[in-house]
């Protein structure tokens, strides 16, 4: 394939930018309260990363925001334009959650199929020349490495054009060099949207966050939002880093309690 | 190897059918040698093929019945939670009931011609085609319906884009217990009553003591059984490339 494809903008314009706030929300698993009256802010077209230990209820928190889950009587997701939330929103997971029966190109536009819409096959082009697919739109998922299929789900997740990305774990299944070149594209990509990225890992939250909330404890709280100097995708060897990341296990081991 | 094989096995049982028949001296009309059933096969072969064409005729239009009776089922079941309910103990009943007891019935109100037939064998591999539909449409991954759900997808577009897609290849294993069994439900009905079809063939032969061709013609009903089923794995896996193969050669 010789065709050149335009630069794609994957930026959100700065009019259709809101942020995101919850309020009161509640987990309660089999009778045991995970969380109760939490809050959280995702200000407008800023990295808000959410750590913390296993099985704390992170992912929940994220999927309350993403629609999929019923959220409990008194909690409050809402955008702060006033308008509401669903369809303004895109998941991704760290499963990468390819059809494996579409190929490469068709897994990218699977969101407009989904809604009956005319697919923008130019758009779906350039994003995968953006992850650096290009040669690769034919594939089907069983023939690319994790890496690449990881970089798949993003070009889907960009495709879908929302100001509002959630992330959950989306680098955790890859080995080191991938994570850390999938980290620097995705932050580049969604540079302009607003993002929650939930990870356990402190330091991956560190290099890519604008900002940096801890949810642990039984039940859970969340710590004061550690704003992280400099521009991200930081890199590792940053003395800074290292300071706030002592900051973070800190809050992780200040609640004794913790189920790992 | 991959042809040999199936040669060696075949060899090898002929061997053993002729070895019997020597050790034990058993007379041609308890069971001939392979040799003599092999000339009755080509001195009646016309005879047996005309009989065979309208065996394997049953099957398949059995086989095409059945899978669109139990396909639409199955998206009937997944699709409206009442009919679930309603349906899932006829499903069951369908397969408690043995075909054998019903066959006398089916011929009473169909007649002696194809349609009793057609419908033992629909009759026969219903169930598996619906369980094995309605199994893969209720187990699509989660994820992938989270994140349908996220895209704004509506349940008729999950459904045809996701769901659907993914039972594909737990369809594709009821379709293959449905190609192996079809010829019983064929065979029986021809047994209680028809006037044609190897099953109605090798009944003659057998109350003729012609017990050489009632073997040529069950030597020709197990090649069509095993051609039919081939010839659908085949195409099963030509029209699902991307199903997971757990072949496990091919496994790195």
């Amino acid at each position: 394939m010789t065709e050149q494809w335009s630069p794609v903008s994957t930026a959100v314009a700065t009019s259709a930018r809101f942020g995101v706030s919850i309020a009161g929300a509640r987990l309660d698993l089999a009778g045991t309260v995970l969380f109760d009256g939490l809050a959280l802010d995702l200000p407008a077209a800023s990295w808000t990363c959410l750590v913390g230990p296993s099985g704390v209820g992170k992912t929940t928190l994220l999927r309350l925001v993403a629609g999929l889950a019923d959220p409990a009587p008194g909690t409050i997701v809402a955008a702060d334009d006033g308008r509401p939330l669903a369809g303004r929103v895109a998941w991704m997971a760290q499963q990468d959650l390819l059809l494996p029966w579409l190929d490469v190109l068709g897994n990218v536009l699977l969101g407009a199929r989904l809604r009956g819409e005319a697919p923008d096959r130019g758009r779906a082009m350039a994003l995968l020349a953006e992850v650096g697919l290009a040669d690769r739109t034919a594939a089907r998922p069983a023939a690319l490495s994790g890496g690449e299929r990881q970089r798949v789900a993003l070009a889907r997740t960009l495709m879908e054009d929302r100001p509002v990305v959630l992330m959950d774990e989306p680098f955790s299944a890859l080995d080191a060099i991938t994570r850390a070149r999938l980290q620097e594209m995705a932050r580049r990509l969604l540079a302009g949207s607003t993002v929650l990225l939930v990870t356990h890992d402190p330091m991956e939250a560190l290099r890519l966050g604008d900002r940096v909330v801890v949810l642990a404890g039984r039940p859970a709280t969340l710590s004061p939002p550690v704003e992280v100097p400099g521009l991200p995708p930081r890199p590792l060897a940053d003395p800074a880093l290292m300071a706030l990341y002592q900051t973070l296990l800190q809050r992780f081991a200040a609640t004794p309690d913790t189920v790992a | 190897m991959k042809v040999l094989r199936p040669l060696i096995v075949c060899a090898g049982l002929i061997v053993i059918w002729q070895a019997v028949v020597l050790v034990f001296g058993l007379p041609r009309f308890i069971l001939p040698p392979p040799l003599l059933v092999a000339q009755t096969l080509v001195e009646r072969a016309d005879t047996i093929a005309e009989h065979a064409m309208l065996t394997l005729m049953e099957i398949v239009i059995g086989l095409v019945c059945g899978t669109l009776l139990g396909a639409s089922s199955a998206l009937v079941m997944a699709t409206f939670r009442p009919a679930r309910t309603w349906l899932l103990p006829v499903l069951v009943a369908s397969q408690a009931i043995p075909v054998f007891a019903l066959a006398p019935v089916l011929v009473l109100w169909f007649g002696y011609g194809l349609a009793p037939k057609i419908a033992m064998a629909t009759l026969i591999i219903y169930f598996p085609v619906t369980a094995a539909l309605y199994d893969g449409l209720r187990r699509a991954e989660t994820g992938w319906l989270d994140l349908a759900r996220t895209m704004g997808a509506s349940p008729s577009a999950t459904m045809r884009h996701v769901r659907l897609p993914a039972a594909l290849p737990a369809f594709a294993s009821g379709l293959r217990v449905a190609a192996a069994v079809a010829p019983i439900g064929a065979i029986v009905g021809e047994w209680v009553g028809s006037s044609g079809g190897l099953g109605y063939y090798m009944l003659l032969m057998n109350a003729r003591v012609q017990t050489a061709a009632m073997f040529a013609a069950l030597i020709v009903l197990a090649m069509l059984a095993v051609t039919l089923w081939f010839a659908l794995d085949a195409l099963l896996r030509r029209l699902l490339p991307w199903q997971p193969d757990s072949d496990p050669s091919r496994l790195s």
